[in-house]
């Protein structure tokens, strides 16, 4: 539909059909973060399993609209098998391009995929829905010390 | 006579506007409405020539405001059938209207010996201001819970205001469009010992509303819903009520004495209404009034319901089980309120594609997350009427969900 192209790219419309990493992982050892988005009342947990400074394993359960639950569905893909560090690169490097206020010198990260995500930002209303992964990811790596 | 949605839509500036070369069609009525001509001069013309601060001043124009304002209060008591004027308290908003009734009367007639009753399908207005006042207070708060159609289930009313003193419920849910049999609950109210606080947000704006038919205690809503400005809010309670009840928000013009030791407060409506008031608002409210008055209230449900039972039934016959319509089918208990689950599509992908046609529905939890996790679903998408939509504006709604198929159809 014209002007919608940038939004509902192909991609995410098939993160959406088939989100990668959807479930749960056991905690202890895991940790999980609950995200909400207030705005419309979705809701996810991000699963993370740090070890040896390393994200092994992340898994994302809830539900939300496509471009929430595609941009959680690639992030699981970018940070997992990860060195934390590298993980907490993607993170600021996302928030950036959604336009969010993050600390530090920007670097330059190549976020694959995710690219597809840079249309959200022309559609305000819809940064909390890409970005509610994220933040939620952010929380479990704080609980996990990581 | 029913309304001509012709010249209603012609009231209103906003409905000429174009966005990428298409009018616009506007179903998000329940959250707030547009206004018409006769509201935006009314306020214009106010501040162009009446201006001034009430309830204070001496001089020959602040007499003439206070009149505007008095005016206002009074076409307000006419439309609801209050009594006096001065039991209508303007406030900040229907949401404020509440949380006076919760801080002022809850506060000094609530203990940990009592119970609050609400529904299942309330607003967050009237479930976190009560629940604010429990975390002090430590009352019970019971809920009356909902049939599979999505009306109120009254089976255990009676033993469910066993004790309770306060019923706080909605006359119409902004979810599900239905509308609750508030004189059958006014009535268990009183007869249980209990006051009974209507929420009149969704209700007021589309029906002919009289307090003492409803038998209500208080009665809250807003101007916004109902064509007038945003900003100011309605608490309509019997005067009694008032006179015992402490005050809510302290300062100016809500007193008659202060000194340094204490203060006394003004006589009603003043002793509820702290600080300068929404003035040039509350002439905007009697504006809204008078113009929906000039339709008629018996029209505008009419109009609504004709409405309603045509995009029921072109939303059914185009998309058969593809659409589910939450709340009830009869017409008779049911507003123009349609939130709808379509083919498991998000309500925000929804809302996003309908919008490119201009289609502006609200997506979301509708500010009633309980009644949502009851419902089983985070978000509905939700299309709302009003006296300015017709039949047309239906179509559009069908033909821009036939477009969010064409992207999310998988």
């Amino acid at each position: 539909m014209p002007g919608l192209e940038d939004l509902y790219r192909e991609i995410i419309l098939d993160h959406y059909r088939t989100p990668r990493n959807r479930g749960a992982l056991e905690t202890p050892p895991a940790v999980v973060a609950q995200g909400h988005n207030p705005l419309c009342g979705d809701e996810i947990q991000v699963y993370l399993l740090v070890e040896d400074g390393v994200v092994r394993d992340v898994k994302v359960g809830g539900q939300g609209c496509s471009i929430s639950q595609s941009s959680a569905s690639m992030m699981t893909q970018a940070v997992k098998g990860k060195p934390v560090a590298d993980a907490h690169r993607v993170l600021d490097a996302f928030r950036r391009m959604m336009g969010l206020d993050v600390d530090g010198e920007p670097e330059d990260v190549n976020l694959g995929d995710l690219e597809a995500l840079q249309g959200v930002v022309k559609f305000p209303v819809r940064i909390k829905c890409a970005t509610l992964a994220w933040t939620t990811l952010a929380q479990a790596m704080d609980e996990a010390g990581a | 006579m029913g309304l001509h949605a012709a010249t209603i839509k012609g009231d209103f500036p906003i409905l000429d506007r174009m966005i990428d070369g298409k009018r616009l069609v506007f179903l998000d009525s329940a959250n707030s409405t547009q206004k018409p001509r006769q509201v935006i001069e009314a306020m214009a013309e106010f501040m162009r020539n009446s201006y001034a601060p009430v309830n204070r001043s001496s001089y020959r124009l602040a007499a003439e405001s206070n009149d505007c304002y008095e005016r206002a209060r009074a076409v307000t008591q006419r439309f609801i059938n209050a009594r006096k004027p001065h039991e209508v308290i303007f406030t900040k908003n229907a949401t404020e209207a509440l949380n006076l009734v919760v801080q002022s009367w809850g506060r000094a007639n609530l203990s940990s010996e009592d119970a609050v009753l609400l529904t299942h399908m309330e607003h967050h207005a009237n479930i976190v201001p009560w629940q604010m006042l429990q975390a002090e207070k430590g009352f019970a708060i019971r809920w009356v819970p909902l049939t599979t159609d999505g009306q109120l289930d009254l089976t255990d009313l009676d033993r469910l205001l066993v004790g309770v003193k306060a019923f706080s419920f909605t006359a119409m849910s902004n979810v599900l469009g239905t509308i609750t049999p508030v004189r059958r609950l006014t009535d268990a109210a009183h007869a249980a010992g209990a006051i009974a606080i209507v929420d009149g947000c969704q209700y007021v704006p589309h029906h002919a509303t009289d307090v003492s038919a409803m038998g209500a205690d208080f009665l809250a809503f807003s101007s916004h819903k109902l064509c007038g400005p945003t900003g100011i809010g309605v608490l309509w309670a019997h005067e009694a009520l008032l006179d015992a009840m402490p005050p809510f928000l302290g300062g100016g013009n809500m007193i008659s004495d202060v000194r340094l030791d204490g203060f006394d407060t003004a006589e009603l409506p003043a002793k509820f209404e702290a600080g300068t008031p929404p003035i040039i608002e509350a002439v905007g409210l009697g504006a809204a009034i008078e113009y929906l008055e000039s339709i008629g209230m018996a029209e505008i449900r009419q109009h609504e319901m004709d409405l309603t039972v045509y995009a029921l039934n072109l939303l059914k016959d185009r998309f058969g089980d593809d659409i589910h319509i939450y709340g009830p089918d009869n017409i008779e208990v049911r507003g123009a309120t349609l939130s709808f689950d379509f083919r498991g599509i998000h309500p925000h992908d929804v809302s996003q594609v309908l919008d490119q046609t201009n289609v502006c529905v609200r997506a979301g939890h509708h500010c009633a997350k309980p009644l949502m996790r009851i419902l089983g679903t985070p978000a509905t998408t939700r299309a709302s009427f009003y006296i300015y939509n017709d039949e047309s504006d239906a179509d559009a709604l069908a033909d821009a969900l036939d477009s969010a198929t064409d992207i999310f159809g998988f």
